[in-house]
């Protein structure tokens, strides 16, 4: 028992930045917007939070940061998305190949700096705290909630919710702000806290994970959470087994989340009436009101 | 608050217009970048965009740098036309790099004509047969291609990393995570620094247009990629149609990936992350997805990598400025797209 909980502590802290990202971008695609942005704002999140702590010398200053460059990230993206009308799986590649580049411009200096981390008591921070109200938060807002019905319903029909008079892009503009407030905390979690260092690309595809985590929880809150710690137990898993040293190559290990996440897309994109049932009608498709 | 009023008809002055107008916005922008930076902005932007083209040298190797742009370019332009989203090229390039690595490994010895021809079939192979997956996997599963094409990469970007360190490791390289260089045949021919790459760039290119503009498959795709309903009752096929494109991009993608290593490095080595494969797709979108519109656009990408490394040795900058340029070029490009179908107003509240 008492080495158990060191591994459930672990998968935790793996789990959380998924939970983050995964749950902010489940916000925005209800809402009918696809982000394939999220690597990107997540990226800007950990060198921007990484930065300001270095500076300032305080983690949470380094967690506002975070969250605003998120934001700003995600204000580029839906001013070309929803006010330009532009392609959103294009635009969503642009906001990662700009975030991977310009973190690495912006955290040159960084590399190598040790920042204070973020106080944690046995691995647990306010961070991981805050992503289990984040869940329930949204669990509620989307299915408890008129404003969530309201989201749902532009994510599902934005032409009918329009003429029922709901503003759709200011919805959508507000949905995908949370999605890159979300994100952006998301990195300022590994830059501060998970690895508390800055290390160029350090998101290295978690972005892209939190990503197919949303289609494999079916837009659901409580499944996404489930998702992550899932997904964390197996790559934590993965760790545990190379500590054996059994001869499997590192590689192959590393290798294991990303083959994870194909085969679970799989799993779950089989069943295509479930599937169907659950993604939102509009996701992806630009909205432009006729006048 | 600005407002899109929906045009009559696309307008085909901007469909050309908006890539120079996208360019001249990223020259403006790089301009505030190198002046927040610390450089003067006409300095850095002329050891940017032209010190690169000043002497014979350099432009034989920007042609070298827009060759695997072009050949990865022009596959995805057709993916993206029928509306299929592969964003795996850099998985499917180092598939093909790594596949045509192991004939100089294994038989270093096999020295003629035909060496060079199985290296780029196998590099052909190496991309056609990683792109086989997204492919099928959506058509059987349904599974996002986007998501798996680029989990994908990580993927084999990781065995090639393992293949490189271990079984293909060169054992006289002092520990260096080399292959032994290629030798004779081995070796892409090669006039200055361009090599054999740029001419199946140009020839693909060339291909890709006529099938695209000229024949029944090019039809075919775009019908399914703006509107594959009407697509379907004309009876295409949508499931062959992804099959078709996954296998052009990908196989295309692994020529480069062979060229690169057979013709640049000449050896397998590890780090191996050129990017070719993302930045291609800014190649596509600025080519404005058409075959020869890729050709300008790879070029204009092989300078902005050529500009980075100026910058970053006359200048001091990080050669991450090359990725933000790039980032920010594809933006503008989408952004100024918008005029093609709509006229943009402003429009005061109320």
């Amino acid at each position: 028992m008492d080495a158990l909980i060191p591994i459930l502590l672990t998968i935790v802290t793996a789990a959380t930045p998924l939970v983050l990202a995964g749950i902010g971008e489940l916000l925005v695609e209800r809402a009918g917007v696809l982000n394939l942005g999220v690597e990107g704002m997540m990226i800007m999140g950990a060198v921007a939070g990484f930065g300001a702590a270095f500076v300032t010398g305080s983690p949470y200053l380094g967690i506002l940061a975070s969250i605003a460059a998120g934001m700003a990230m995600a204000l580029l993206f839906g001013f070309l998305t929803l006010t330009l009308a532009t392609n959103q799986t294009a635009t969503g590649l642009a906001i990662t190949l700009l975030g991977l580049g310009l973190s690495g411009l912006i955290g040159k200096p960084f590399t190598g700096q040790p920042i204070t981390r973020l106080p944690n008591w046995d691995g647990i921070d306010i961070l991981v705290v805050f992503s289990f109200l984040l869940a329930g938060a949204v669990s509620w807002f989307l299915f408890r909630s008129r404003a969530g019905l309201i989201v749902r319903a532009v994510g599902d029909n934005h032409t009918s919710a329009h003429t029922l008079g709901y503003p759709v892009i200011r919805v959508r503009y507000l949905a995908v702000l949370f999605g890159g407030a979300c994100a952006g905390l998301a990195g300022g979690y590994l830059s501060l806290s998970y690895t508390p260092q800055w290390i160029e690309g350090m998101t290295a595809g978690k972005g892209w994970i939190a990503l197919a985590l949303v289609v494999f929880a079916s837009w659901r809150p409580w499944r996404l959470l489930a998702g992550a710690y899932l997904f964390g137990a197996i790559s934590i898993l993965a760790f545990t087994v190379q500590t054996f040293a059994l001869g499997i190559p590192s590689q192959l290990l590393s290798a294991l989340p990303y083959i994870v996440t194909i085969v679970a897309l799989v799993i779950i994109s089989r069943n295509r009436l479930m599937l169907r049932a659950n993604t939102p009608a509009c996701l992806g498709r630009p909205f432009v009101p006729d006048r | 608050m600005l407002i899109l009023e929906r045009r009559v008809e696309r307008a085909r002055l901007w469909m050309w217009a908006s890539p120079v107008l996208a360019l001249v916005l990223t020259i403006i922008a790089g301009g505030i970048i190198f002046a927040l930076a610390g450089v003067d902005p006409l300095h850095g932007l002329y050891t940017y965009f032209i010190s690169p083209l000043m002497d014979g040298w350099d432009r034989e190797k920007l042609i070298a740098k827009a060759a695997p742009l072009v050949l990865i370019g022009v596959g995805l332009a057709v993916c993206y036309t029928a509306n299929v989203w592969n964003i795996g090229a850099e998985g499917q390039f180092v598939a093909g790099a790594l596949l045509a690595g192991l004939v100089p490994v294994y038989f270093s010895g096999w020295q003629d004509a035909s060496v060079m021809a199985v290296m780029l079939l196998l590099g052909v192979l190496g991309g056609l047969l990683w792109a086989m997956i997204p492919a099928a996997l959506r058509v059987r599963f349904h599974a996002n291609e986007i998501l798996t094409s680029l989990m994908l990469v990580y993927v084999v970007r990781l065995a090639y990393d393992w293949a490189v360190r271990g079984p293909l490791r060169d054992p006289h390289a002092m520990n260096f995570p080399k292959t032994v260089r290629f030798d004779g045949w081995q070796v892409l021919p090669a006039w200055g620094e361009i090599h054999l790459g740029a001419f199946f760039a140009l020839v693909a290119a060339l291909v890709l247009y006529v099938v695209m503009v000229k024949m029944l498959k090019g039809f075919e795709l775009r019908a399914l990629g703006s509107s594959p309903r009407a697509a379907r009752f004309a009876g295409f096929s949508e499931h062959r149609a992804v099959y078709f494109v996954f296998a052009v991009s990908g196989a295309l993608a692994g020529l480069a990936g062979a060229c690169d290593v057979m013709g640049v490095s000449r050896q397998l080595q590890a780090p191996y992350e050129p990017n070719y494969g993302f930045v291609a797709i800014i190649v596509a979108f600025l080519g404005r997805l058409n075959p020869i519109g890729v050709i300008f656009a790879g070029l204009l990408l092989a300078l902005s990598y050529m500009g980075g490394e100026a910058a970053k040795v006359s200048l001091g900058v990080s050669d991450n400025i090359a990725k933000v340029f790039q980032g920010i070029l594809l933006f503008f490009i989408l952004a100024c797209d918008t005029l093609i179908l709509y006229r943009i107003r402003w429009q005061g509240r109320g």
